[in-house]
């Protein structure tokens, strides 16, 4: 007999069967994982969690018998009361009858639940949105950096000389090479000058003291006291301090002219951002502000799913987030990150306000600032006057934000698949950089 | 514990193992399995493995390797779920029929259970599957284990030189028809599954070898003969009708490739392999429970086990064989382990204590009085359906109240036809014992034609009893799939087996060819 422990064996034996098992069911993982999303709070969206997929694709068909019709005969533990040629109503179908043969679906496989892991639903809900590979690409800029030693280099700028460092080179190679030492040569002239003050001087002696010395005096000329080579520099090195915090806000519109099809768009929109931030701040905090006429503060439910009708004047959503902004972010602090999200309408006595806090005020404090347009979607509602050519109030507003360079940029997203697309344009290298250094 | 039992310790207290008193208690286990019992066994290998290591052996249908499938995946998605939410515990143990014998048991066991499932599977598993006439027959005990590491690494190679999707294609259309991919009869020759593999080998070897592109070149004849002009002559010649369609595919579909045929062959093994163990449920764990039932009880009564232990024992030991009334909404079918062990149970009973209606209904072995004898004649010759026809007891059925119900859709109402009194035994046994032939309660399917020289369609037949079709949308999917391997049409009869009128018929087109007809395939 063998006792054999096996504990420590790779596990994860079933990984290549599981990435197989999701391959095959990707189609109904992303509606589902789609369908789960739509219901998440923003927050929750970088969390695995428990999906349900109806088992067509993932079905295993097997050649058995229907689960009515025909003569059945089956023998049942538990008899009570009944005796030979009773007659019993049949139990409502689906239920009961023996068990096994019971299930509308031959084997009771109505729906398929299982869990996904973190890195699973975030991949499918990305795939979802049409985009290859988040973690892949660099997005934006770092904002800072932290300069540290990283040992010596033989160039630099003269106030990073490593004096140590270089005088210990340059001893080296003066010991290596046997250039001579300052006493040494004053030793020697003293000797000569001893030499040629006593009258009694010996000729030869003096012209090989001489020859030394001259010997000497031409070793010292030929091997320097400090030579280039010898020259160290600090090297420091800059590593990309990723700053600790960010906030988020979320700025909508939520009159009545925003559909349930738009608030879904900035909704998503809002989850790319905010799963785009926590992938690079440890904490990240989300601030919802809604406006009509009049913009609050409020908390995500709110902010997605309350109606509230009522004119709008968009400048007031700023005021309410540099208010918020001033009270709990300080802009030395956090990085500040806000997203508009708005059908385009806006009062036009109010289009020169919401221009001047805008540039003025919010942007200087922001590292970014992303507008989307949302719009109907084109593939359910005729392309009219309002989807197509005609800019809106906010659009014209802000285009000659877009031209200046600052943090800012505007984009229109008509469909969900439309979101990822813009969110890379407006999050891409080189536009973030440029809109950083202004 | 009693003052005369001082004289013998228990083996171990409390609830911790280790592999210390894995080995003495394993011991103990082996010389009560072995002298009082008289089991007979392949030498036994243990493996302790973490709950998730158990879950992954779970969802590859038992198996410690396996080539990868999404199916498998599907499994432990589905496991993993019910497992993590505490609906559903794990099995205690894995058994594996192979020689050595492997039984996994999990570290989270408790010392008592440890021993449970080594009694359990180490020795009442092991001892069927070392005896049972079927198992002897069917399955390569030495083999398996090599088989399965050839097919394993085969699908893998496949799958890098082929694709994953080509494979999954196969794979797919061959676990369809997994169940229809047994012989039911055997065969002159014994299975050997290593010469399978060392002759998969040779065989490509020599295709290689014999490769050769001119033949491709060579004129065909304009008038080709062809032999399959009169169809019973074709169907001799094709071995038709033939119930295994894996295998008929194997050999005769037009369209594969030898991969393919040999990814078909594979799975046809598996099928082959697991299918003592459809035909063996209830005895087997019936079997494996009354053993362990028996070693811990007189571990017990001699006090190597405390007796907490022997509580914890008998409180899992009744968990595993308990049984739902039909009225129950716990009712699930009847519960093989329950089954099978009152049955063993009720052998034991008969042997050595029978009423006068015992010696009446079981004069062979009524009184016989070595009960272990007579049971393992029973396990070693009969499968549950011939061994629920042979002892099934009026005891039983009565203790049971079993009863028969049949349910004729053109009827109003259900009708029993039978229940647990003088009249009703034998007819309930009679239907308990077809509830558990395989070859009854799956569908009968048979290749009974193909026109090979016409236009190439299959034609199947679905011999239904008592008027039961198949259910359509499965049967659908499943011909799909068949249609897809065998590259032309399919049709699908189902015949009244009573009246041999003809209730539907199925015709599935391939859908993609699988075979990509390339030349000299």
């Amino acid at each position: 007999m063998n006792i054999i422990d096996r504990r420590l064996n790779p596990k994860g034996k079933s990984l290549a069967n599981r990435q197989r098992f999701l391959r095959r069911a990707k189609a109904q993982v992303m509606r589902a994982v789609r369908d789960a999303s739509g219901k998440r709070r923003i927050r929750d969206i970088d969390t695995g969690g428990d999906v349900t997929i109806a088992p067509d694709g993932v079905k295993e068909p097997t050649f058995h018998r229907a689960s009515s019709g025909g003569i059945r005969d089956v023998v049942v533990p538990g008899n009570k009361d009944f005796i030979e040629g009773d007659r019993i109503p049949r139990p409502p179908s689906g239920g009961g009858r023996g068990g096994r043969e019971g299930s509308p679906d031959g084997e009771g496989e109505d729906e398929f639940r299982f869990v996904l892991s973190r890195e699973e639903f975030i991949d499918m809900f990305l795939e979802d949105l049409e985009l290859p590979d988040l973690a892949k690409r660099k997005l934006a800029t770092i904002e800072d950096y932290s300069w540290s030693r990283a040992g010596y280099s033989v160039t630099g700028s003269p106030a990073n000389l490593n004096l140590v460092r270089t005088m210990r080179n340059s001893l080296s190679r003066r010991i290596a090479l046997k250039r001579p030492k300052a006493d040494e040569v004053q030793r020697l002239r003293e000797e000569i000058d001893a030499l040629e003050r006593a009258d009694s001087h010996d000729a030869e002696a003096l012209s090989t003291l001489r020859a030394e010395l001259e010997l000497l005096l031409r070793r010292s000329q030929r091997i320097p006291y400090i030579d280039p080579i010898d020259v160290r520099y600090n090297r420091f090195q800059a590593t990309p301090k990723p700053v600790a915090q960010a906030v988020m806000f979320c700025l909508m519109d939520v009159s009545g002219s925003m559909t349930e099809h738009m608030k879904d768009l900035a909704k998503r929109f809002f989850m790319l951002l905010y799963l785009f931030l926590t992938r690079r701040y440890k904490n990240v905090e989300v601030v919802f502000i809604r406006h009509t006429h009049r913009a609050q503060e409020v908390d995500e439910d709110t902010f997605f799913y309350s109606t509230e009708t009522g004119g709008t004047v968009v400048s007031t959503a700023l005021e309410e987030m540099l208010r918020v902004l001033r009270e709990r972010y300080p802009p030395d602090d956090w990085n500040i990150y806000a997203a508009q999200a708005s059908d385009g309408d806006n009062t036009s006595y109010d289009n020169a306000r919401t221009l001047h806090l805008l540039s003025e005020e919010i942007l200087p404090l922001c590292q970014y600032y992303a507008y989307i347009e949302v719009g109907s979607d084109p593939e359910m509602v005729p392309v009219s006057f309002s989807s197509s050519g005609r800019e809106s109030d906010l659009w014209q507003t802000y285009k000659g934000l877009q031209q200046s360079g600052g943090p800012f940029a505007m984009k229109r997203v008509r469909h969900r698949r439309e979101i990822y697309p813009v969110f890379r344009e407006l999050f891409a290298r080189d536009q973030a950089a440029t809109g950083v250094s202004a | 514990m009693t003052t005369t039992d001082l004289a013998v310790r228990p083996l171990y207290e409390g609830a911790d193992w280790d592999f210390d008193r894995l080995h003495t208690v394993f011991a103990a286990i082996e010389e009560v399995g072995l002298k009082d019992l008289g089991l007979d066994i392949y030498p036994n290998q243990i493996e302790v493995i973490t709950s998730e290591q158990m879950l992954d052996a779970y969802s590859s249908i038992g198996m410690p390797l396996l080539y990868r499938h999404w199916s498998f995946g599907k499994h432990f998605a589905r496991d993993e779920v019910l497992y993590r939410k505490g609906l559903r515990g794990l099995a205690y143990e894995i058994v594996i029929n192979s020689n050595p014998c492997i039984s996994y048991i999990m570290e989270e066991n408790t010392m008592t259970m440890q021993a449970l499932v080594i009694a359990h599977a180490a020795f009442g598993h092991n001892h069927f599957f070392k005896n049972n006439y079927l198992f002897k027959q069917w399955t390569d005990a030495d083999g398996i284990l090599d088989y399965l590491s050839f097919a394993k690494e085969y699908v893998s190679r496949c799958e890098e030189r082929y694709g994953l999707t080509a494979v999954e294609r196969v794979l797919d259309a061959a676990h369809a028809l997994m169940n229809h991919g047994v012989h039911r009869y055997p065969r002159r020759r014994a299975l050997d599954l290593r010469l399978e593999e060392k002759r998969q080998k040779e065989r490509r070897e020599h295709e290689e070898r014999m490769f050769n592109d001119l033949w491709r070149t060579v004129p065909a004849k304009a008038d080709t003969f062809s032999p399959f002009s009169d169809r019973d002559r074709r169907r001799a010649l094709l071995g038709l009708p033939e119930e295994n369609i894996l295998y008929f595919l194997e050999k005769r579909a037009p369209r594969l490739q030898s991969w393919q045929r040999e990814l078909l062959r594979i799975v046809r093994h598996l099928s082959q392999y697991f299918y003592p163990q459809r035909q063996t449920k209830v005895m087997n764990e019936g079997c494996a429970t009354y053993c362990h039932y028996r070693i811990l009880g007189l571990m017990h009564e001699r006090g190597l086990i405390t007796d907490g232990a022997w509580l914890e024992v008998l409180h899992s030991h009744t968990n595993v064989i308990f049984q739902p009334e039909f009225d129950d909404p716990r009712y699930g079918g009847i519960n093989p382990y329950a089954l099978g062990f009152a049955m063993m149970q009720d052998i034991e009973r008969i042997a050595t204590a029978p009423t006068a209606e015992d010696r009446e209904w079981f004069p062979d072995f009524a009184g016989h009085g070595d009960a272990m004898a007579v049971l393992r004649d029973a396990w070693a010759n009969f499968r549950d359906e011939s061994f629920v026809l042979q002892y099934l007891s009026p005891a039983l059925i009565r203790k049971l109240k079993l009863f028969h119900v049949q349910d004729n859709a053109r009827e109003p109402t259900m009708v029993v036809e039978a229940i647990h009194n003088e009249r009703g035994y034998r007819e309930i046994r009679k239907s308990l014992a077809r509830q558990y032939d395989i070859a009854w309660a799956e569908a009968d399917l048979q290749i009974v034609d193909v026109d090979l020289s016409g236009d190439r369609k299959l034609v199947l037949e679905h011999r239904a009893m008592n008027q039961v079709v198949l259910d359509e949308d499965d049967a659908r999917a499943v011909l799909q799939h068949l249609a897809d391997l065998w590259g032309y049409e399919v049709v699908l009869e189902e015949i009244d087996s009573a009246s041999g009128a003809r209730l539907k018929k199925h015709t599935v087109g391939p859908r993609t060819i699988i075979g990509q007809a390339t030349v000299g395939a």
